[in-house]
């Protein structure tokens, strides 16, 4: 034993360590790769070796030499060998080289997990941070579900420096292992209050991360981001806080508001240019999420861009470049903005950084209009001649194409001019993009009718021009481009001026040199060609000519025939076979055009990407179903297929006969024809076969070949674009001329429009050259609109898309193991787990509708501590029905943004003016704003929550243009009040019952006792009806379901039936209650006089301004109108209040007009027809019922009265 | 996220490399090569950014790079990292270097990488920043050689012994990186943007009534 330890360290000292390898390696330059083999045996022979130093040594030089690029995944073993070294030097080596090279195929990693346990629970830091490091570096699913707990208990460690470590890690354990992020989020929300600021700063880094992909899940951390921003010193922590509030700025513009003036701060007082270039990356976010949706207020967005100018004007290319990058965040939404300064970014292309010049491309993509087009291709051009290095210009290809054709070549006005381009663009040496051009003049073609007759001319001298051709002998993708220029030349060959030359053309021996699937198109379209030239010259009564087109043909094909691609050999052999046909009809001088031609007769329509995919699958449709049986095992082999298919025939047709008459059949078999008939992808069996042709170019599909050119290409005889450029110059000068015109004689027809442009303003007095007519991308008959084809279902970031915010389930928790935590730091352990434990039980027992019920309540109160935290002013005092909130919470998830900008905007001037009108009612909410913060301190499981009718019932989103802020706006009134209680209350009309409204009562308890034992009794009256609970007389009271202790409030619902609905009614009630404190208790009573209004019967129904044309013109409404005097109000607030609460929907504002409409809980109808004048306004109204009509437009005058 | 970080010489040859996503060894070899490639054909006075590398993961990266004397530090990092906040990034980590080593060159580069790769894991983990404080990071190094140290004295001196010749053998010839960091001037801010003014034009809302 001794001896062999002697042993082992004598063989050591003759050991090569890292240093000497190196030292090697560096010494063998000319045969590197030997030295290193030979290395590679020794390290083998070395980890053979039974003392764990040698082994160490070993795997620290494989470390090396992986980086140099070898395999040593064979080492994986000594790896974890190593890794479990007791000494913290091999340790490290260890988790080092697994680092380097374990991944999730590393099948051995399973190995680890005890050993990695053992680590992260050991005493010394640094072998658990050693083993952090390394895990973060090859974490695997199984890993990650194995070992999270260990990792959370980490989270808590008494060190900080283990504490970040662990906090770290923890974004990668969620990305493998997903379900463990919500049992860990409350400890790792925790960690950015932690004392230590890296175990804050990790924490950032890790929900920042998380934020990102998902940002709306954790809306809710931006108070504590806030705080943090404003507290924290370090930058790095403030540039993720910063960068993760331009994330959730989008969804929160309320949020943007707070966040502008520490920001602004934050740029005044920094010294660091990264921390001050986010806090504008982020201000931009803000301003843009601000005025999205507010035209009038792009002036600031004016401002940053000025500002932006400033920075790419810098001579610190940095800056430069980060200027161009955040003005194209601006360009996705104000693209206009960043239109005027379109110099300086033209200006940037001839940056001499590539850098800079890509980010300006891609700024000009999005400044591109109808007008400056031409110029910016054109400039786009002379750098495309002058670029050097392929990828740029390449690069400079793609985006030419991009601008021109995006959104359905939108800006451009004359193809010609196009087309031109195209084929400029086909001059350019070894570009690997032939097929862009080419799949761009294809398109081109087919779908813009008017622009055939040139294509076709240009196409053919393309096909003519010899060194596109020669140059397809070299490695180039240009020759792509004679794809399309042959397809088009074939298949639109009635536009060709001289079809025997391109048919020639297309003939030559050269062309044999091309690529297989160019050659196939080729011999295709030859005979497309060939058919339409026999066409014309038996119509001219030419029999010689189309005999010498035929002798061609069979002269030329043979060369075809001979071809070693398969698809060109097939055609030209079938088509060969065909002309000799046709030559031996030509010489009985039998026509045959005719036919020859019908072969291709037929328009060829663009079909949509994706629409195959589109196509809904019929009802009663199983694709998984078999078709046939499978054959079963036990058939013998000879005699099975006669047997299936017998037995297949039995089996279906027999029974369906029976069933089927012969009239039900003729009646499908019609159904089924119309059906084919409107499918475009139905392949008709008509007299004259269709044709078809290969949709997309398979071009992808063919290896790219590159090409050195020492002579630059030249294709005689095409026209310049520039020429086009000229000449579009002058045909727009011409336009506007007659434009003045026709102005001048008044009225008349707009220019021609072309289908599916949207002409921006600027753009609208240029009509394109041609009367050009984009056919459209067809889809498929109901196609089923899918906005998942973008998603990526691999993203692995969508497994983090959970709900943070939902309580835990018992199934959550994450997995512990028991016997090994033992030794573990476990204290904080317990805080969360036994949570987990205990509310898992509860619900099991309890009604599911509880349970959803206190789920809804908790959203609510989240929203609303955001909410809180987010609004500058108290909300309204009231409180909604919890009706109306939890639908609302159903799709708040979706609006609620909007919404709540819309609530901000209102409570961010009711700062302001509320003062100033109101300061009764100012002062009011204040006060009851305090008491509610109070209340917050004292007892929070009493929170309630916060009212947001408003959003609800919110009226402006119906399309009238959002101008102004709207003024805040309850539709709760008061009701009664005592010393004990305030009721306030809204009455709105039942969405599912067509007779029922509900009263929604807030009972505020401003007294120092206990509210308790109320109930709310009404007098019902022959038409309104109370809802009581079965078995009570009418005479009874309806009990609240809570009680009130001192200064809370809450809200409870009542539920009454009504008949007519066409007049407002009073009803009688009492509250009775008891009210207790130290004293005593007392018996007290409340009364109160319930109004139902008519307006509180209508619902907020939309209605499309078509509908509701047809509604007025059916002409059985009746008809009433009122005038109300002295209003200075705007009108958009004007019609914001009668929609608010008349429950009303604006159909159509037109200046200072406006209809609006909303329909009764019975069905009825009424329209509005609003004129605002000088200081009057005049309500015109339509209403199936002229007495609710009539009731109905007192209350709206009372309303406006009030304006 | 950072998805890795390179550092080679003006020649190409690898000095160190960190992958935070799982490739095969002839991919890295292939990134670094691209990397390499694009880097390299840059002026000096151009900026630090670089998009492309086409290997490394799509358009969402960027290659954010320093040339220090022979050296360049190349950080492949995405959308989430702020683009100056990386460059001060590369700062701290060659300063950091510069302190452990005492004078870094490209040679503790070269026979050291193990422990650029200790130095590292301090500063970045798993693609995420886990410190940017260079004292932090030097005395959780500090003491982690001390540790090793302790341990390394029953294995006496033998283990490192190639250690104190290998500068003397071959550092007359590279540069020293060093002055380079030290001198080297980050970006200055540009005092007269005052982008500041910005907050005065928020949207102003007009008053109601």
């Amino acid at each position: 034993m001794a001896l062999r330890m002697v042993k082992g360290s004598i063989d050591r000292m003759f050991d090569k360590n890292l240093q000497d390898l190196v030292r090697g390696i560096r010494n063998h330059k000319e045969d590197e790769a030997k030295y290193i083999s030979q290395c590679i045996d020794e390290i083998k022979q070395e980890l053979k070796q039974d003392s764990i130093a040698v082994k160490a040594n070993a795997v620290c030089k494989l470390t090396y030499l992986q980086m140099l690029g070898y395999d040593i995944s064979w080492a994986a073993f000594n790896i974890i060998e190593v890794m479990s070294a007791s000494k913290f030097t091999f340790k490290r080596i260890g988790y080092l080289a697994a680092s380097q090279c374990f991944h999730e195929g590393t099948d051995v990693i399973m190995l680890t997990t005890n050993q990695i346990r053992k680590d992260l629970s050991s005493p010394s830091q640094h072998d658990t941070g050693v083993a952090l490091t390394g895990l973060s570096c090859f974490v695997t699913p199984d890993l990650a579900r194995d070992l999270a707990n260990d990792i959370m208990t980490l989270m808590s460690h008494t060190k900080p420096y283990i504490r970040k470590k662990a906090v770290l890690i923890m974004y990668k354990v969620f990305l493998k292992h997903p379900e463990s992020l919500r049992p860990a989020f409350p400890r790792l929300k925790e960690k950015l209050e932690d004392p230590d600021p890296g175990v804050q700063s990790a924490a950032v880094n890790v929900i920042c991360e998380l934020a990102r992909r998902n940002p709306k899940n954790y809306l809710s951390l931006a108070p504590l981001f806030f705080k943090l921003m404003t507290s924290s010193t370090n930058n790095w922590v403030l540039i993720k806080i910063i960068k993760l509030f331009g994330a959730l700025t989008p969804l929160e513009p309320r949020l943007g508001k707070k966040l502008i003036e520490p920001l602004t701060n934050l740029i005044h007082s920094t010294s660091a240019m990264s921390l001050l270039y986010e806090c504008v990356n982020t201000v931009i976010a803000v301003l843009i999420s601000l005025s999205s949706g507010m035209p009038n207020h792009s002036a600031s967005i004016q401002l940053c861009v000025q500002k932006l100018r400033i920075l790419i004007e810098d001579s610190d290319q940095n800056l430069k470049y980060l200027g161009l990058l955040a003005m194209s965040k601006i360009l996705k939404t104000h693209p206009k903005s960043v239109q005027s300064h379109k110099d300086l970014i033209l200006q940037c292309l001839d940056d001499k950084d590539e850098s800079i010049r890509l980010r300006a491309l891609d700024l000009l993509y999005g400044m591109v209009s109808k007008k400056s087009l031409m110029e910016i291709v054109k400039k786009l051009m002379a750098h495309v001649d002058k670029a050097e290095g392929t990828t740029y210009r390449d690069e400079l290809l793609t985006k030419i194409i991009d601008i021109c054709s995006q959104s359905n070549y939108q800006h451009i006005t004359n193809f010609e001019w196009y087309i031109s381009i195209l084929v400029e663009l086909t001059r350019l040496e070894g570009t690997r993009h032939g097929h862009l051009i080419a799949a761009q003049m294809l398109d081109v073609a087919i779908r813009v009718k008017a622009i055939r007759k040139f294509a076709v001319a240009q196409m053919s001298v393309l096909l003519d021009s010899a060194p596109l051709v020669a140059s397809s002998t070299q490695r180039n993708g240009i020759c792509e481009v004679l794809y399309a220029a042959a397809w088009i030349c074939g298949e639109f060959s009635e536009h060709l001026q001289e079809p025997q030359r391109t048919l020639e053309a297309m003939l030559r021996p050269k062309v044999t040199t091309l690529p297989g699937h160019i050659q196939a198109v080729y011999v295709q379209n030859v005979l497309k060609l060939y058919a339409s030239i026999l066409q014309q010259e038996e119509q001219a009564g030419q029999p010689e000519a189309a005999q010498q087109a035929t002798q061609l043909l069979l002269e030329r094909l043979p060369q075809f025939v001979q071809s070693a691609d398969l698809e060109v050999q097939e055609r030209a052999s079938c088509i060969l076979q065909l002309v000799k046909h046709v030559q031996k009809l030509q010489a009985k001088a039998v026509p045959v055009a005719e036919e020859l031609s019908a072969l291709f007769a037929g328009e060829l329509n663009p079909v949509a990407p994706k629409a195959q995919k589109k196509v809904p699958v019929p009802e009663g449709l199983d694709l998984d179903a078999w078709i046939n049986e499978p054959p079963s095992d036990s058939d013998s082999e000879d005699e099975r297929p006669k047997a299936m298919f017998h037995e297949e025939e039995q089996r279906h047709a027999k029974p369906r006969q029976a069933e089927v008459d012969e009239e039900e059949l003729a009646r499908r078999r019609e159904a089924r024809r119309q059906e084919q008939a409107s499918n475009p992808f139905y392949i008709k069996s008509s007299p004259s076969p269709h044709k078809r042709y290969q949709d997309a170019p398979g071009v992808e599909h063919i290896p790219v070949v590159q090409i050195d050119l020492s002579v630059p290409l030249k294709v005689p005889g095409l026209p310049l674009s520039e020429q086009y450029v000229k000449l579009e110059e002058e045909r727009r000068h011409r336009q506007k001329l007659e434009k003045d015109k026709r102005k001048k004689r008044k009225k008349e027809k707009r220019g021609r429009r072309r289908h599916g442009s949207l002409p921006t303003e600027s753009d609208e007095d240029i009509a394109p050259a041609q009367q050009v007519d984009i056919v459209t991308e067809e889809m498929p008959e109901n196609a089923l609109p899918s906005d998942e084809d973008d998603k990526d279902p691999n993203d692995p970031y969508r497994a983090l898309d959970i709900d943070l915010d939902k309580p835990l389930a018992d199934s959550e928790k994450l997995p512990v193991l028991k016997h090994r935590n033992a030794q573990a730091p476990k204290p904080p352990e317990k805080e969360d787990v036994p949570v987990v434990e205990k509310k898992s039980k509860k619900p099991k027992k309890k009604e599911k509708t509880h349970k959803e019920r206190s789920r809804k309540r908790e959203e609510g109160r989240k929203g609303d501590d955001l909410d809180f935290w987010l609004s500058t002013t108290p909300p309204p005092a009231a409180a909604p029905s919890p009706a109306a909130a939890t639908v609302q919470l159903g799709v708040s998830a979706v609006t609620a943004p909007k919404d709540d900008s819309e609530v901000t905007r209102r409570e961010q001037v009711a700062d302001e003016d509320d003062e100033a009108l109101e300061p009764k009612k100012s002062t009011q909410k204040k006060k009851k704003h305090k008491k509610e913060k109070e209340e917050r301190g004292k007892d929070k499981k009493s929170k309630k929550r916060r009212p947001e009718r408003e959003e609800a019932t919110e009226p402006v989103q119906n399309g009238a243009p959002q101008e102004e802020p709207l003024p805040p706006m309850s539709s709760y009134c008061p009701l009664a009040e005592n010393a004990y209680v305030k009721m306030t209350y809204d009455v709105q009309g039942s969405l599912q019952e067509d007779s029922q409204v509900t009263v929604s009562v807030i009972l505020e308890n401003h007294s120092r006792s206990l509210l308790k034992n109320m109930e709310l009794s009404v007098l019902d009256s022959l038409n309104t009806k109370m809802a009581r609970p079965e078995g009570s007389s009418v005479h009874d009271g309806v009990p609240v379901p809570f009680q009130l202790p001192p200064g809370v409030s809450n809200e409870a619902q009542f539920v009454f039936s009504v008949q007519s609905i066409v007049m407002a009614q009073k009803l009688k009630g009492t509250l009775s209650f008891i009210a207790k404190d130290e004293d005593g208790a007392t018996q007290e009573k409340l009364d109160f006089k319930l109004h139902f209004s008519c307006s509180s019967y209508l619902l907020t129904t939309p209605c499309c301004s078509d509908a509701f044309a047809k509604l007025l013109e059916s002409g059985d409404l009746s008809v009433s109108s009122i005038k109300v005097d002295g209003i200075s109000m705007s009108f958009q607030n004007l019609l914001a209040r009668i929609c608010f609460h008349h429950h009303f929907s604006v159909v159509e504002r037109v200046d200072s007009c406006a209809s609006m409409y909303s329909r009764s809980i019975q069905g009825h109808h009424v329209c509005l027809l609003v004129k605002k004048g000088e200081s009057s306004v005049s309500v015109d109204g339509k209403c199936s019922d002229a007495t609710m009509l009539g009731n109905l437009l007192e209350e709206v005058k009372g309303t406006l009265a009030q304006c | 996220m950072i998805k890795a970080i390179l550092i080679f010489n003006n020649h190409g040859k690898p000095r160190l490399s960190k992958f935070y996503q799982p490739y095969s060894e002839d991919t890295q070899q292939q990134i670094i090569r691209e990397t390499f490639h694009l880097v390299s054909k840059r002026d000096e006075n151009v900026c630090n950014f670089l998009e492309g590398g086409l290997l490394i993961g799509g358009s969402d990266n960027k290659l954010i790079y320093r040339h220090y004397a022979t050296l360049y530090f190349v950080f492949c990092v995405d959308s989430s990292e702020s683009e100056l906040g990386i460059l001060d990034l590369i700062q701290v980590f060659v300063e950091t270097l510069d302190k452990c080593f005492e004078n870094v060159c490209e040679l503790d580069l070269i026979f050291h990488v193990d422990k650029v790769h200790n130095i590292l894991a301090e500063m970045v983990m798993g693609g995420m920043v886990l410190e940017t404080n260079m004292n932090e990071i030097v005395t959780q190094i500090d003491a982690q050689n001390k540790l090793e140290k302790s341990e390394q004295i029953t294995y006496t001196g033998l283990f490192c012994i190639g250690q104190d010749f290998s500068r003397a053998g071959l550092a007359g010839a590279p540069a020293r990186a060093v002055s380079a960091v030290k001198n080297m001037n980050l970006p200055e801010i540009p005092r007269n943007i005052n982008i500041g003014d910005i907050s005065i034009k928020v949207p102003n809302l007009p008053s109601f009534k």
